[in-house]
């Protein structure tokens, strides 16, 4: 259960999150909507992740799939010329959900080690099948429509979009935590603790697991149907492995298995990759554009001494 | 050309790609074994091995030249690497070693990228190998993929050799069997652990040398070979030498094949252009294919460490 600084920390941020688009569109700085949003869609492929990393110990090394896979959703409908947002987001999660089936199917039978580098393995496979899709843009991406629901949720106004996407982790998370706190949650923890004697308990654990992969790749498709929303612009370079990479470290920065710290993470990582070059510039012309010699040994120190994350810092029950 | 040479002289490419491959996944799965160490940086250091290769070729116009300077220099590399940043995480899980060595790619990406720009670094192919020689009549064969197929069987015979004839071969399989039990019984652990990353390191670089003449030696050129040495150690199993030479000439030739047949037998299905484009990708899928099918059927990898 959440401690009282937590319903604060969720509240304040939440609010603070209400009001982006009308603080931004006051202070005439759209950029920061978009890049907020941007965040947002992360977060929820955080979230994701964080189901089955944090609460079920599975180091799926491939979540940048399902990214590409909700992208793509979007982009092929639309590319023959159906925009229908209800049916392109049907496609996400069902898509993602297929491909999290087979993928889980084979990756689950293993565990470690193993299981790090088929998930990877696995990512590759179709980032080059993106790559070889030539009608749909190849390795240069294409360019996508959002996609169309009701009259009055229009995607191309920046609010609603971002209204949209804050809508969708909402439904996220309140999902999860429910999730992780139900009986088949327990399991999946069980399972991270103990697969052994959950099996002596008769529980058929390798299809818990399953379910669990399963739903978290449909959830990190909903991520990937609204980035492609957000950007208008579809690469297989959403599935690169660094991509991967770059969501479990965000799951790290925020707390791993704490679902909330996800949000946390999100805006952590995207600031510090927003902000290092600038402040880099600071010291030096040109500088900034070599951030990553700063953010490489950043990562190192962070999984070295911060294991709590952000969310961590916040007083309350350690998971 | 006919289809039997042809296929000939890709079964040979596919060979020597795998053999090259070797000389990668060697040293990782070295490392994964015997260390229990996930180390995404192993491309990392092949690549530092090849900008060390090019920089002394460039320096002494002599190839041999930059060999022997980078055996040493990552030798030294590795060792700096594993004491300042990787001698914390042998008691960490996977996922801490994965993402802490994800930031060590970052790091030597934008090093390199600082040092020698963001440019591909020139490196010819040397005078003495730039031939070619006649394996079949009509089928020449450049001298420098055979010395590639050489070195690489060099390796696997010396690993084969350090590893069960020689008494630190011996210490280290013990190391790896029982960690705590052979450092009661006076192995100095530390040390031998050092190393045995220092040995991936210039196995790495070594691959990083020879890999120069034939690939682009630029940032970031390490990535795609950490992935296809991944595959092959997990086809190989975890740990297991014999198991990563066998699986990488298996992908090596699955790969190369794939790639001069698959735009072939898809030409005779879509139009030309479409099969130029997607055949290599298709191909490039391939390998994932197999290893999917190995797994299945082995989830252990085709050897496991311990039947060597």
């Amino acid at each position: 259960m959440l401690s009282r600084a937590q319903w604060i920390a969720i509240t304040v941020v939440g609010a603070a999150l209400l009001a982006v688009p009308s603080t931004m569109a006051a202070l005439d700085e759209p950029f920061y909507t978009s890049l907020i949003a941007r965040i947002l869609v992360f977060a929820i492929a955080v979230v994701s992740l964080d189901l089955i990393l944090g609460y079920g110990g599975m180091v799926s090394f491939g979540h940048a799939a399902y990214l590409g896979i909700g992208a793509y959703a979007v982009a092929i409908p639309s590319y023959y010329g159906i925009d229908n947002g209800y049916l392109q987001l049907l496609f996400a999660v069902g898509g993602s959900a297929l491909v999290a089936l087979f993928i889980g199917a084979v990756s689950l039978r293993t565990s470690g080690l193993y299981f790090i580098m088929i998930t990877l393995a696995f990512t590759q496979m179709l980032f080059y099948l993106g790559v070889s899709l030539e009608e749909y843009g190849g390795d240069d991406g294409i360019n996508t429509n959002r996609s169309e629901f009701a009259s009055w949720i229009d995607l191309y106004d920046d609010a609603t979009l971002y209204y949209f996407v804050l809508a969708c982790l909402a439904v996220c998370l309140v999902f999860s935590y429910r999730l992780v706190h139900s009986r088949f949650g327990r399991v999946i923890r069980g399972v991270h603790s103990n697969e052994a004697r959950m099996q002596a308990m008769g529980f058929p654990t390798f299809r818990y697991k399953l379910t669990a992969f399963v739903i978290s790749g449909a959830m990190c498709g909903v991520a990937g149907f609204l980035l492609a929303n957000l950007t208008e612009f579809i690469t297989p370079e959403y599935m690169q492995w660094s991509r991967s990479g770059e969501l479990m470290i965000m799951v790290l920065m925020g707390g791993m298995g704490t679902l909330f710290g996800a949000v946390l993470g999100a805006i952590g990582f995207i600031a510090l990759e927003e902000f290092i070059p600038d402040i880099l510039d600071l010291f030096g012309d040109g500088l900034g554009q070599h951030w990553s010699i700063v953010l490489g040994p950043l990562l190192v120190v962070l999984v070295l001494f911060a294991r709590g994350g952000l969310w961590g810092l916040l007083p309350g029950r350690k998971p | 050309m006919n289809v039997g040479l042809l296929i000939f002289e890709q079964t040979l490419n596919g060979i020597q790609s795998g053999v090259f491959l070797f000389l990668i996944a060697a040293g990782l799965t070295l490392v994964f074994g015997i260390m229990n160490l996930v180390n995404l940086a192993h491309g990392s250091l092949y690549m530092l091995g090849a900008y060390a290769g090019a920089t002394a070729f460039a320096a002494s116009g002599s190839f041999l030249v930059a060999i022997l300077v980078s055996i040493p220099a990552m030798m030294l590399a590795g060792v700096i690497i594993e004491v300042v940043a990787l001698r914390t995480l042998y008691d960490r899980d996977h996922m801490d070693q994965v993402l802490a060595t994800f930031g060590l790619i970052l790091f030597f990406n934008e090093l390199v990228r600082i040092i020698w720009g963001p440019e591909s670094q020139p490196m010819p192919i040397p005078e003495a190998l730039s031939g070619h020689v006649e394996l079949l009549p009509g089928v020449p064969y450049p001298e420098f993929r055979i010395a590639i197929i050489v070195v690489g069987l060099l390796v696997a015979a010396s690993l084969y050799v350090l590893i069960s004839k020689t008494r630190i071969g011996m210490l280290i399989r013990a190391g790896a069997s029982n960690r705590a039990m052979a450092g009661a019984l006076g192995v100095n652990i530390p040390l031998l652990y050092t190393l045995v990353f220092g040995l991936g390191a210039v196995l790495a670089g070594l691959s990083g040398v020879m890999a120069g003449p034939l690939l682009a030696v630029e940032p970031g050129m390490g990535e795609d070979m950490l992935v296809r040495s991944f595959v092959v150690i997990v086809i190989g199993g975890i740990g297991s030498i014999r198991g990563a030479l066998v699986a990488s000439i298996l992908v090596g030739i699955v790969e190369t094949l794939g790639r001069s047949l698959l735009p072939l037998a898809l030409e005779a299905v879509v139009s030309n252009d479409a099969a130029q484009t997607a055949g290599p990708a298709l191909a490039s899928m391939l390998i994932y294919v197999l290893m999917a099918a190995v797994l299945f059927f082995r989830p252990e990898g085709l050897f496991t460490a311990r039947t060597g």
